[in-house]
């Protein structure tokens, strides 16, 4: 947290303080930090904007940095949860004057966005600078993280097309998120003198006997999910008082060999067997090809050199896998990609 | 109880089964080979893992302890190989490992809980675990974006100030510098904030791994920040709030508040039940804040700030935030309030009969020592206090059991843990009327497990 300000002082400031850290109760164990190392790894910027580098991004740099490094995690618009929660959408015009997003009240609305809980923009652009891209974290200039944040404020319809967020005037633009007001302190779980209330909020009784009220049963697993988490018999240790319940059923015993190299191969992390992620369902891509005659050789050739163009913008990368498996699938598929 | 629907479809689930002959059936021997050829060593592990665990729960379940006809029971009668020959070595392994026979006993993923392996959790199995200490490879773990084996020897500790003013010598410590300096072993439990989290509207996981095991206990070495910033030159009356930042690629940080610091409470911690921390627990460094959600037990510490303001991190304003009914998040929820759960008999398992079982479970607090654990069999129409077992430390898991002989009629098991400050563990109905259920995190509910006539347990919630 840092500024260039802080530099400017640091040589004076450091000349003394090598000697107070020789002369203290541990003489010989750590020293000085030079400006230029805390320089390297001071990077958090604060609520009040604290620590933010100087600088600017406009809206297109921004577009043109999510299009290549974010939008196959995070979609073209920022709403796909296919690998993390969706980034935009569930706020309104009307948040943005109120400053709490209003479909955080209804219960029915699935799911929560990061616009929906944004209150600081400090968090966005300290977070994007730091951790992003996921495989290729801090790799971003300052003008570029500048720029994605302002193009995610632009597709949440926060900022206009051409808009330039700068270190100037991040402050007025803070006082535009949709829920920079839906943020509580007011409440015992802080452990430090600043936080709300000191007194927890639910308050129980322990009561011993002819306690209500009389027990009903309101939530179990439902029968189907009993091996959702495998078989439990290979979950609890073989000796003791209990064993694990077998929960292997017939019919998933019997899994399709199929989609288990699908899964194998990681086919699912873009494909869903009825519904679709990153890419088609497969029993979309099942239905497409149903009458083609050369589907399995055409369909395993797709599965291993990829393409696009087919089902929507985002290209399929090529898939490194066996010919034999990349025929399994396909077979799998032409036969209607039955679960 | 009688108002209770009791699903009787698992009776068959019985005791006495066929151990099977091979430990691949001729289908896996012929598919083993073949993959063999094609050089999937994966496979073939994969394969034989599968083998080994089908193999050794029928194997398991068909102990008994019945007089044969015989007269004697065949492991006492004929002397097995390891009473008649020699044994291995000493040092056959550098480091020991866990039996064969415990192979089962694996932390573990909740499939579908998240898109990537890099950002998600594994859970504790605390269904098969003793006493209060979590074995170092058994640890929950939790990371943001993957987990590194840092060279100790390039890790650095820096800390430094929000401005010029506030601390006033920036320093930074090699890891031989920490190790040099005055430390302190203490046991700790660390919960995830967000464990229990898929059970707040309904049943969701099968397993007290699943539902409770974002929770660990160890002993933890290291120094006391506080002798850090003291030597760093802090000026406490501005300085009240502290940030730790992770070396990894999340680089992850949170808001401590001085207050703790000052009480000697957290330390830098290196070391893990007797040895270094695990890569996976933030090897060389972390930071540890007792009773404060593990998302603060900064990893891979790299850097600690102080400074006048709490710095809304993003695990701090887009994660690790409790939806209040309002429409509020509650923000810095930091302490894990008092909970506790039955482990054994829990979900997933099954009794081996009627008769004598000891329930056993654990309990903590963020803020302090357990006082009671109450348990009831009944849905809670009835409680008894169980047996805590010492050593009662603060905010540091403690062990409690009940006797209890099981009529083979349905019971509904549930732990209820009071702590020190008198604060009494909530039910659901208690815990939902304030919060409702949309919180995600700090679920601290009473725990029910509905044991079938089967002997099969699952796991319930009571309206």
């Amino acid at each position: 947290m840092f500024n260039c300000r802080d530099l400017a002082l640091a040589p004076v400031f450091l000349a003394a303080s090598v000697a107070q850290a020789q002369s203290s109760a541990f003489p010989g164990i750590g020293r000085a930090a030079t400006a230029q190392e805390v320089a390297a790894w001071d990077i958090d910027v604060r609520p009040d904007f604290k620590g933010l580098p100087q600088g600017s991004g406009s809206t297109a740099l921004g577009m043109q940095v999510w299009e290549g490094k974010c939008a196959s995690c995070h979609g073209i618009f920022g709403e796909s949860n296919a690998v993390f929660s969706p980034i935009v959408g569930g706020t309104t015009k009307d948040d943005i004057r109120t400053g709490r997003a209003a479909r955080l009240t209804d219960p029915a609305y699935p799911g929560r966005t990061t616009m929906m809980k944004l209150s600081n923009l400090s968090t966005l652009w300290d977070y994007i600078n730091r951790a992003m891209p996921w495989a290729q974290p801090k790799s971003l200039s300052t003008e570029e993280v500048y720029g994605v944040t302002a193009y995610i404020l632009n597709m949440a319809a926060v900022l206009p097309d051409n808009f330039v967020l700068s270190d100037k005037n991040i402050a007025e633009v803070q006082k535009l998120l949709p829920n920079r007001n839906g943020m509580s302190r007011d409440h015992a779980l802080w452990p430090g003198a600043a936080g709300g209330k000191r007194s927890p909020d639910v308050k129980a009784m322990a009561c011993m006997k002819d306690c209500g009220p009389a027990p009903v049963l309101a939530s179990t697993l439902p029968e189907h999910a009993r091996d959702a988490h495998g078989n439990l018999a290979e979950q609890n240790r073989a000796v003791g008082a209990q064993r694990g319940a077998d929960t292997r059923s017939p019919a998933r015993a019997a899994a399709v060999p199929a989609l288990a190299l699908a899964q194998k191969h990681a086919c699912v992390a873009c494909h869903g067997l009825d519904n679709k992620l990153v890419g088609p369902s497969f029993r979309d891509v099942a239905g497409k090809y149903a009458e083609r005659t050369d589907a399995v050789a055409y369909l395993a050739g797709r599965i291993k050199s990829g393409g696009g163009g087919v089902w929507g913008s985002l290209p399929m990368p090529a898939q490194a896998l066996g010919e034999a498996d990349a025929r399994s699938i396909a077979q799998w598929l032409t036969e209607g990609a039955k679960p | 109880m009688d108002r209770l629907s009791v699903d009787s479809s698992n009776h068959a689930a019985g005791r006495l089964i066929k151990a099977p002959e091979n430990f691949l059936d001729s289908t896996g021997v012929r598919s083993v080979v073949a993959e063999a050829r094609k050089g999937r060593r994966d496979f073939i592990r994969t394969a034989f893992a599968a083998a080994g665990a089908a193999a050794t729960a029928p194997i398991a379940l068909a102990a008994g302890n019945a007089v044969p006809p015989s007269g004697g029971d065949a492991n006492i009668i004929e002397l097995p190989e390891h009473s008649k020959g020699l044994g291995r070595p000493v040092a056959s392994e550098g480091y020991g490992k866990p039996s064969q026979h415990e192979a089962n006993v694996q932390r573990r993923r909740s499939p579908g809980l998240t898109q990537t392996t890099q950002s998600s959790v594994s859970f504790a199995p605390l269904q098969s675990l003793f006493g209060i200490v979590t074995p170092s490879g058994l640890h929950f773990e939790r990371h943001h974006q993957g987990w590194w084996d840092i060279d100790p020897s390039k890790h650095r500790l820096m800390l430094n100030g929000s401005d010029a003013r506030i601390m006033k010598t920036p320093m930074v410590f090699t890891m031989d510098e920490l190790m040099r300096l005055p430390s302190v072993s203490r046991f700790h439990f660390i919960e995830c904030g967000a464990n229990s989290g898929m059970e707040w509207g309904n049943v969701a996981v099968p397993t007290c791994q699943y539902s409770h095991g974002m929770l660990s206990c160890s002993e933890f070495t290291g120094v006391p920040l506080k002798l850090l910033l003291d030597m760093a030159g802090v000026d406490y009356k501005r300085a009240r709030y502290v940030l730790g930042e992770g070396a990894d690629g999340s680089s992850l940080t949170r808001t401590v508040p001085m207050e703790m610091v000052e009480s000697g409470e957290v330390f830098v911690a290196y070391g893990q039940n007797g040895e270094m921390l695990r890569p996976e627990q933030g090897y060389p460094l972390r930071l540890v804040v007792p009773g404060v959600q593990g998302v603060s037990w900064v990893k891979y510490l790299r850097r600690i700030e102080v400074g006048d303001q709490p710095y809304g991190t993003k695990d701090e304003t887009l994660h690790y935030v409790d939806l209040m009914p309002g429409g509020l998040h509650r923000q810095y929820g930091s302490i894990q309030e008092c909970k506790s759960v039955v482990t054994t008999p829990s979900g997933g398992q099954v009794l081996q009969g009627q008769g004598f079982y000891n329930v056993s479970g654990l309990a903590w607090s963020g803020r302090g020592k357990i006082r009671r654990v109450d348990v009831s069999v009944d849905g809670g129409r009835h409680w008894r206090s169980a047996r805590l077992e010492g050593p009662l430390m603060s905010k540091c898991l403690t062990r409690f059991n009940l006797d209890w002989v099981w009529d083979g009629k349905p019971a509904l098991v549930q732990s209820r843990a009071t702590d020190e400050t008198g604060y009494v563990q909530p039910s659901y109905r208690q815990l939902r009327a304030v919060r409702g259920s949309r919180s995600i995190y700090h679920n601290n509910a009473v725990q029910t497990w509905l044991v079938q006539e089967s002997g099969e347990v699952k796991n319930v919630q009571l309206s």
